[in-house]
């Protein structure tokens, strides 16, 4: 047994545990993350020669983040980890890699994919701007760099990620602008009961709500944002507030997000078969309980099968690595897998209140001028997805694509899959579900002009 | 001057680079991203004519903060930590994107 291939595709929350789970039964995974270090998102390591403590880094956060880490060391030589290593296609039972400029194949009998998520971006007039940056792009920036995007930053969108990246940068030093939620706190309130599944979560994002406004950083709800305003970087950021009235806060960077969305590439590449969530308005993956995929020997975990957040992720990891075991013939006790399915129970719950309480702003799309950039690769606009959908009836996204090239660019529709889907969906009018979703293509992402085959 | 602003860690060792043909001073574990955004406001022209770039999700999922070295080696500007004597060049080549 010891021969088999258990291939692990990401190194946070997830793919840490998963690892550990298919170690700890003797078999050596071969663990490839393209980032530099282990972490993942959430715990994402600062580089060599940094100084600040975990406390600083990751706050409340910082005792599970020193877990993770001490975990994924403890492995040691136990796992093969290919940092610096993306995969960049699928086929037939094998990963192609590369390594900084070096291409190469791993064959897998199981493959478990914990990719997670990048930023959902609905995006607005002023978005390729010099100086906009997704919310989770400030996060980064100052936890992996020291940096803030900017002097006078406003937080724009909704979600969690946005107070928190907010008291983040106050508490660091930068100069909070403002924080326009696009959510209301009726949604909040509504939201409560599902959000109880999960009291701590809720607690922190109460405290990082409170600090903020304690600390006088204006804090606006409800709001509708309109433009970015700025001719070689923002200058400023127009918005109407929940009464109807506009403003307009001066600005020089602005971090935008409203949630996260599942990476999902990978599994498509591996055939996976698709369902429609009605929550994360997204296609995803089908699973069972467990994360097993339609595909036999190929299993998802973490955000990038379902936004459920760090702490389910890293049980998602153990639950995915003993369905992938148990499939290989190795045996698992029941009971350890029917705990980790009862841990992820109330987790689905609180998703569901995340999107009650930070609603994804769909209907922005049709409110989107026909001159906003929707594709910043290739400056698709609004306009010529809706010219698409009504003059060449493209009847859903892939041949819109085929027509406007929406989702073509070397983003592979990461930044605009998901409100170019909108935009399509409201010309035509139609439910989202029926405009379909952008199949994915391998290579997933850009792969460096001289690439060179590993002997 | 630029766009970042550093908050933290800045005693870090010096690191001098070319933008440009202008020698520049980033900081040991820097970003090529975040070495221009320190030095400057903007990463790069986008080749669609509609102006300044400066990247957008520094998670390596975007792919707007693509540059190059005077060699003509394409760098992403986000995932790719500064050495001593890198010589970076913004303007210029047109994208193309590799057949699979
Ligand atoms: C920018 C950002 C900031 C966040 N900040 C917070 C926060 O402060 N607090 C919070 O509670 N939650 C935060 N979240 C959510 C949190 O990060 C996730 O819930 C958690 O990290 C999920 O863990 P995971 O293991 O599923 O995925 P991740 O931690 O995202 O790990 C996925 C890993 O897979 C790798 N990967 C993906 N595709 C490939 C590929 N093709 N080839 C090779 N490697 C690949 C990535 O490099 C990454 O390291 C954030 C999310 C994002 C995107």
């Amino acid at each position: 047994m010891a021969d088999r291939t258990v291939l692990i595709v990401g190194a946070g929350p997830a793919g840490t545990r998963a690892a550990e789970r298919v170690a700890a039964a003797g078999l050596r995974p071969v663990v490839v993350d393209e980032a530099a270090a282990n972490g993942g998102q959430i715990y994402r390591r600062q580089p060599a020669g940094f100084r600040r403590p975990a406390q600083t880094l990751y706050g409340f956060e910082s005792g599970k983040a020193v877990a993770v880490h001490g975990a994924f060391a403890a492995l040691g030589d136990r796992i093969d980890y290919r940092p610096l290593t993306l995969v960049w296609h699928l086929w037939e039972s094998e990963a192609h890699l590369l390594t900084g400029t070096t291409a190469s194949r791993q064959q897998y009998d199981a493959l478990i994919l914990a990719t997670g998520a990048t930023d959902r971006i609905m995006p607005l007039p002023g978005w390729t701007l010099p100086g906009v940056f997704s919310l989770g792009a400030a996060q980064i920036a100052l936890k992996a760099q020291g940096c803030a995007i900017g002097s006078r930053v406003v937080l724009l969108g909704t979600g969690p990620l946005l107070p928190l990246v907010a008291y983040q940068y106050a508490r660091a030093g930068a100069t909070v602008a403002a924080v326009l939620d696009t959510s209301t706190l009726g949604a909040a309130i509504r939201a409560l009961p599902a959000l109880a599944a999960r009291p701590g979560m809720l607690a922190k994002g109460l405290y990082y709500t409170a600090w903020l406004l304690k600390a006088g950083i204006p804090f606006h709800r409800g709001i509708t944002p309109t433009a970015i305003e700025g001719t070689d970087g923002v200058a400023a950021i127009r918005y109407r507030t929940a009464d109807g009235i506009e403003r307009q806060v001066a600005c020089d960077a602005i971090g935008l997000g409203y949630g996260l969305r599942s990476e999902t590439q990978l599994a498509d590449l591996a055939r996976c078969d698709f369902a429609f969530d009605a929550v994360a308005r997204q296609w995803l993956p089908a699973t069972d309980a467990d994360g097993r995929t339609s595909t036999p020997g190929v299993y998802l975990a973490g955000d990038g099968a379902r936004i459920l957040g760090a702490d389910a992720a890293e049980i998602a990891g153990k639950l995915a690595a003993c369905a992938a075991l148990q499939d290989l013939g190795i045996a698992v006790p029941d009971a350890e897998m029917a705990a980790y399915r009862a841990a992820l129970a109330p987790m689905d719950r609180f998703r569901v209140g995340l999107d009650t309480a930070y609603p994804w702003p769909a209907h922005f799309a049709a409110g989107l001028p026909d001159t906003a950039v929707v594709c910043r690769c290739e400056c698709i606009t609004a306009g010529d997805i809706r010219d698409v959908a009504r003059e060449k009836g493209a009847p859903e996204v892939n041949r819109a694509k085929a027509f406007s090239r929406l989702g073509m660019g070397r983003c592979q529709g990461r930044m605009c899959g998901a409100a170019g889907a909108e935009v399509l969906a409201d010309a035509l009018g139609v439910r989202l579900e029926e405009v379909g979703r952008l199949r994915g293509q391998g290579p997933v992402k850009p792969l460096p002009l001289a690439t060179g085959i590993a002997p | 001057m630029g766009r970042f602003v550093r908050l933290a860690e800045t005693d870090r060792p010096p690191v001098s680079l070319e933008i440009d043909g202008t020698m520049v001073t980033a900081l040991a574990g820097d970003t090529v991203q975040v070495a221009i955004l320190t030095n400057g406001f903007a990463l790069r022209e986008s080749e669609f004519g509609d102006g300044l770039r400066a990247g957008f999700c520094l998670m390596a999922a975007c792919q707007d903060c693509w540059v190059w070295t005077v060699e003509g080696e394409r760098l992403r500007g986000c995932s790719t930590e500064v050495a001593a004597g890198m010589r970076i060049v913004t303007k210029g080549s047109t994208w193309q994107i590799e057949p699979s």
